[in-house]
């Protein structure tokens, strides 16, 4: 089966429910946009199992399969494919996003049932036409084998997050922050294209691998990169900025300081929305465009401790403004912002493999947090202040016991799968050696946040469930969701629970098949610049399980540690936020519209201005001008024959007396 | 066929002639429809030109000229004591033009089918003499025949302003014709001096023969080539626009009918950019490479100027004026980044010939929109009013269909990959980023520019609640002004018969709630002429956006040579050669 199948049937969906939807019952167009995106999972599944069936992976001969649907752009040199890439890489982004966003369809069946902001159900086709198209574009993203497809995914996702955001288009928060979103993601793009010119520029190719006597744009990237930086570009570190650039689309998409604001306001959407696009799959796109391009980064340190410390501070500054909110869905957003900045962490400390595989176990925790939820609210009738939750445990035991589940993995508690994943990136930052001291600062700040991560995490879980119930209204009228919501979530859960241990850390004693992932995935990365020379060193090797081993009891006693202190905080004070809401108050927002918004505008207004009344007015001016004097020697034409004999005989004297003078 | 081959230029530009004449001798009931199939079997015929595209082409007619070939040349003998010819040709830079202005002529006369009421048959055989003018424009190779069709444009688009346009009509048009036809007679001048540089009795207006002189000059007298270079470069400035010399634009724009400002915007602006990469740059390409960073810079200014200006306008048509202004100057961009780059000048200029054609739909469809929004709300309130951004929202709710398709226009506009608009500039900016990173960059400031004024304007117009264009609705008209009762209910009568549409893309708002106005003609969604005219529109914007390559082959090799810089290389012979 070929590799755009999982692009096309998704954006069958697309078509039939955009075009019939609204002459289709509810629930069918859930039921065929779930079908879609399921029949898509199992031929991705199919795909996946060929090539790792077909697993000979040698640096000679990588594990890659290549399809070219048709030529889309062919001008001079330019030559540029729909040509899809199954790898390693690509394959476990593709599974997980037909895979959750198979479940979250399905969830999402059930949850728009009985939309409050749409009782008519006039939208309700809407809803899933626009999440087909969603997966349509995030296949593309993951599967394209050049930049400028994976940029047509990429801004694709956007679009479908635009308009999922702004679903309930009547609702104002839901129209600001839709574009908003795609606003923000757009100052990003605006870097990331101007990366991939710049690279094009550069290389010539477009494509990340290439064929034969054509090198991709990857291709012995890292060993190129000195002669790269020096002639090639005529400015100053090419690949820098190159790398800095593409780093400036992941910001936006990825949803990292300085532009990470859109994505807490992106919680206006319904929530099976944020679960799949705002948590498990579009938001990290960033980190999979980054770690695609792992060869570009690895030749660019700079770029790497940039991005280290971006993700360092994202991760620290959301996590403590996600204890400021009491808001059930904001909480989680700050949270995915927060992840996020672990997942750039790893970028930056060129640890490819744990920053894709805590993607991937976030995938299944995040997601379940956020369905869990929806639950929540769909239960509470579209309540989300967790103020005026509590003690809702006993009346849904699903939700209850898959939120438990996944909010330890996000907690770091072992031996849940956000453990393995978030202690393998604290361990890499700390490993790294170029720019070492800062980066062990960072490894600090990670372990500070991870316990921050912890703390919101089990005070969310204790307000809501936990304790007594704070409203007694809505407590009486919650009620379990239907199993078309549940069944995901148990699914999910499962995952948030065992997806851990395929990538327990690589010390003495661990079976291979726990590292199946890292082994799976590593030869799709350019080897850290340097790890092979410190490995064959014996001495840094083995003080390296001392660390790990130091590392792995702390950041599993952290977690635990965290997550009883803030169930201990949402019990005892559930109606509080544990700090004062200047936090939330001390946002990029304000400074944004305090500055560049303000300044924006002022600008836009004056410029106005002047258009009209000097350039404008200048064209004018010279209209009049131009008129004026025409009235004026109007006066001249009096009609009177004296008058013009005068005038005659004026000139004449004039033009005498010249000659004469002569 | 073979035939035809000979003619069909001519015939492209003479049928409309010939169907003015005849639209204006029928009856007035009559006269709209004889346009429309006139102008209908005019774009057959047009495609007539890229199904035999490869078969018809030949060196330029009378000269070594560009070194390049042109397709369906056509050369008669006009004044030859003056060495003027009717000689016409298209390459892979003006065919897709033509052929933009033969699409959207039978389209705007059908989104104007009801717009316009009074001396509708004059109307029509105003867009017919524009369209035979600007089919003119691009197929000439004669400067003086050029020169004949490039004034003759003015004539049909200033009686078209001034006789259907807004309120402060008769100011705009004046504006729009004194200001490009002051620009025009430098040109003029220019032409006449490259004609008189020729030796006596070899004397021709042909393209190749004062393409030549110009070269010459440029070579022996640097300083006169570069004022005869700027007199061409004034002309094509004004009318792209080039800022700032952009100020006639948003006046004609605005206060223009919708099918004027739709031909204005996607056709006639293209007429400056073409004439740049026809006859500006290949004269002077020394000239114009040594000139080219000061247009790029006054580009990038009005990407960034008119992209400003723009988010401050409340009128819709106005942002969607400035908004052009914008996105003309990126493609002058590619134009002039062309003549700077280091390697594959090919793409900033296929890209700008390409994105003469999808601004020309973008624009054109969203210029269509605006006039779709208008023309309900004329009989509501006075229309400059019904310009207002903010007298709206929550049109999504009240039409739909009519969201869907302003969307798809919009998304295109600001350069969404998968629509026609993202490959243009995508090939623009790649070639401005072979020619220098800071054009690049300043070009990709429209990226970010762009999206916040449509969105903003989107979002007001769609989004929120319905805002009833600020509470007059049929009922609070009524309410606030009863004297205009008895026209208001009688003469626009409760409902028009074309609104029994099927529900195509989005459930159909058939119920009245007390939130929203009754469901009058005010609000009546898009009907299935309004639908088949942006839908026609809308599938090129997508066929470019997905599958480009058909459009790209046919620019490509001219875009290779007729840019400037290999002006003077050897003749590629390539292309298949037949004789006339």
């Amino acid at each position: 089966m070929p590799l755009y199948l999982i692009v096309l049937l998704p954006l069958l969906g697309f078509v039939v429910n955009g075009l019939f939807g609204a002459k289709i019952k509810k629930p069918l167009p859930g039921v065929i946009a779930s079908l879609a995106v399921g029949a898509a999972f199992v031929v991705a599944l199919l795909r996946v199992l060929g090539l790792s069936a077909g697993n000979s992976a040698t640096a000679d001969e990588p594990n890659r399969i290549v399809e070219t649907a048709y030529t889309w752009m062919n001008v001079g040199s330019l030559r540029v494919d729909v040509s899809f890439l199954l790898d390693p890489l690509s394959a476990i982004m593709i599974l997980v996003i037909t895979g959750i966003g198979f479940l979250i369809h399905l969830y999402s069946v059930g949850y728009m049932q009985d939309d409050h902001n749409d009782p008519e159900g006039r939208l309700y086709a809407r809803y899933f036409a626009w999440l087909n198209l969603f997966i349509a574009f995030m296949s593309v993203l993951v599967l394209a084998d050049n930049y400028l497809l994976m940029f047509v995914g990429w801004e694709g996702v956007g679009l479908c997050s635009y308009f999922l955001i702004g679903y309930w288009f009547k609702r104002e928060d839901a129209a600001e922050a839709s574009k908003k979103a795609f606003i923000v993601n757009r100052i990003g793009d605006f870097g990331f294209l101007l990366g991939i010119m710049l690279l094009f520029t550069a290389t010539g190719t477009l494509r990340y691998f290439g064929t034969g006597d054509s090198p991709g744009a990857l291709d012995g990237m890292a060993q190129n990169a000195q002669n790269f930086n020096a002639g090639t570009l005529g400015m100053m570190g090419g690949i820098t900025l190159i790398t800095l650039l593409l780093f400036v689309g992941a910001c936006g998409k990825s949803a990292q300081i300085p532009l990470y604001t859109w994505l807490p306001d992106a919680m206006a959407g319904p929530t099976p929305v944020s679960a799949l696009i705002h948590a498990a799959t579009m938001v990290t796109a960033g980190v999979y465009m980054c770690a695609r391009s792992s060869a570009l980064f690895e030749a660019a340190p700079d770029t790497k401790l940039i991005i280290c410390i971006i993700g360092a501070l994202t991760a620290l500054f959301a996590g403590l403004t996600a204890l400021a909110h009491n808001d059930i869905k904001k909480v989680l957003a700050y949270s995915t912002v927060s992840q996020l900045g672990f997942m750039f962490m790893g970028i930056g400390a060129g640890a490819y493999v744990a920053a894709i595989f805590h993607v991937f176990t976030h995938a299944f925790f995040k997601a379940c947090l956020f369905l869990g939820a929806g639950s929540v609210i769909h239960a509470l009738h579209g309540e989300q202040d967790m103020r005026k939750m509590g003690g809702l445990a006993a009346k849904m035991k699903a939700t209850n016991i898959t939120f438990l589940l996944s909010g330890l993995a996000l907690a770091g508690a072992a031996p849940l799968a956000g453990f393995f994943s978030k202690d393998e990136i604290i361990a890499e930052v700390w490993k790294v050696q170029a720019f070492a001291p800062i980066y062990q600062i960072i490894g600090v700040v990670a372990l500070v946040t991870a316990f921050i991560t912890a703390l919101y995490t089990g005070r969310q879980y204790a307000q809501v469930f936990g304790g007594k119930p704070r409203d007694e209204h809505l407590h009486e009228h919650a009620h379990e969701s239907p199993p078309v919501m549940t069944i995901p979530l148990w699914i999910l859960a499962a995952g948030a629970v065992v997806t851990g241990f395929f990538g327990v850390p690589h010390i003495p004693g661990v079976p291979e098949q726990l590292h199946a992932f890292s082994n799976w995935l590593s030869p799709v990365f350019v080897e850290r610049a340097g790890e092979a020379h410190a490995s064959a060193d014996a001495a840094v090797h083995g003080a390296e399980h001392p660390v790990n081993w130091a590392l792995l009891f702390l950041g599993g006693a952290i977690g635990w540690a965290g997550w009883f202190l803030g169930r201990a905080m949402g019990l005892r004070d559930g109606a509080r936020a544990v700090l004062p809401g200047s936090t939330s108050r001390l946002s990029l927002d304000a400074l944004y519209n305090a500055t560049v918004v303000r300044f924006g505008f002022a600008l836009s207004a004056a410029l106005r201005w002047i258009d009209e009344k000097i350039v404008d007015g200048f064209v004018n001016g010279v209209g009049v001008f131009v008129g004026q004097v025409s009235a004026a020697l109007r006066l001249t034409q009096t009609s009177f024959v004296r008058n013009y004999a005068l005038g005659m005989a004026l000139g004449a004297a004039i033009i005498i007396a010249l000659l004469a003078v002569r | 066929m073979a035939q035809l081959n000979a003619l069909i230029l001519s015939c492209l530009i003479f049928c409309p002639v010939a169907g003015a004449l005849l639209v204006a001798v029928l009856p007035r009931d009559a006269a709209k429809w004889g346009a429309l199939a006139v102008a209908a079997f005019n774009f057959v015929l047009s495609l007539h030109l890229v199904a035999n595209w490869g078969e018809v082409s030949s060196a330029l007619l009378g000269g070594t000229g560009a070194g390049k070939d042109f397709h369906f040349q056509e050369m008669r003998e006009w004044l030859p004591q003056l060495g003027v010819s009717y000689h016409l040709g298209v390459d892979g830079i003006s065919v897709l033009l033509v052929l933009l202005t033969t699409f959207l002529t039978p389209l705007v006369m059908l989104a104007s089918w009801r717009a316009v009421t009074q001396r509708s048959k004059e109307f029509v055989v105003c867009l017919l003499l524009l369209e035979a003018a600007a089919v003119g424009v691009f197929c000439a190779l004669d400067v003086i025949l050029f020169y004949v069709f490039w004034e003759a444009v003015l004539i049909p688009t200033y009686i078209l302003i001034v006789g259907w346009g807004g309120a402060r009509r008769a100011a705009a048009g004046i504006k729009f014709f004194l200001y490009t036809m002051a620009g025009s007679v430098l040109m003029w001048a220019a032409m006449l001096y490259l004609y008189f540089m020729q030796p006596v009795g070899a004397r021709s207006f042909g393209y190749a023969a004062i393409g030549d002189a110009a070269r010459a000059l440029e070579g022996s007298n640097g300083a006169v080539a570069l004022w005869l270079f700027a007199a061409f470069a004034l002309a094509f400035a004004i009318k792209a626009p080039v800022f700032p010399l952009h100020s006639w634009l948003p006046d004609a724009y605005t206060q223009a009918p919708t099918a004027a400002t739709v031909m204005l915007a996607a056709v006639l602006s293209k007429m400056g950019i073409y004439g740049f990469l026809r006859f500006a740059i290949p004269f002077f390409p020394e000239t114009a490479r040594g000139l080219a960073p000061i247009f790029i810079a006054l580009s990038i200014i009005g990407v960034i100027y008119g992209a400003l200006v723009a988010t401050a306008q409340t009128d819709i048509k106005k942002l969607l004026a400035y908004s052009s202004i914008s996105h003309v100057a990126l493609i002058v961009l590619g134009v002039f980044a062309a003549l700077l780059a280091t390697r594959d000048a090919a793409l900033a200029t296929t890209g700008a010939t390409l994105q003469m054609v999808n601004h020309g739909l973008s624009t054109g469809a969203l210029f269509l929109l605006a006039g779709l929004l208008l023309e309900r709300r004329r009989d509501e309130t006075r229309e400059d009013e019904a310009r207002e951004i903010h007298r709206y929202g929550g049109l999504a709710q009240l039409m739909p269909r009519f969201t869907v398709l302003f969307w798809v226009a919009l998304f295109a506009s600001i350069g969404l990959p998968g629509l026609n608009g993202f490959i243009g500039e995508y090939l623009i900016l790649q070639g401005a980023m072979n020619a220098g990173f800071w054009y690049a960059a300043g070009g990709a400031t429209g990226v970010i520019l762009g999206a916040i004024y449509m969105l903003r304007m989107f979002r007001t117009l769609m989004f929120g609640e319905t805002r009833e264009a600020a509470a007059d609705g049929p009922n609070a008209h009524a309410m606030t002004a009863p004297e205009t009762t008895i026209s208001g209910a009688e003469v626009r009568g409760p409902e028009a018969p074309e609104t029994d549409a099927p529900s195509m893309v989005l459930p159909e708002t058939t119920t009245a709630t007390d939130t929203m106005p009754t469901r009058s003609a005010a609000w009546r969604d898009v009907t299935p002429r309004e639908t088949f005219v942006l839908a026609a529109v809308l599938a090129v914007i997508v066929w470019i956006g997905v599958a480009p390559q058909s459009f790209l082959n046919i620019i490509k090799p001219d875009a290779n040579t007729g840019a400037a810089a290999t002006a003077l290389a050897p003749r590629n012979d390539t292309n298949q050669l037949a004789q006339r």
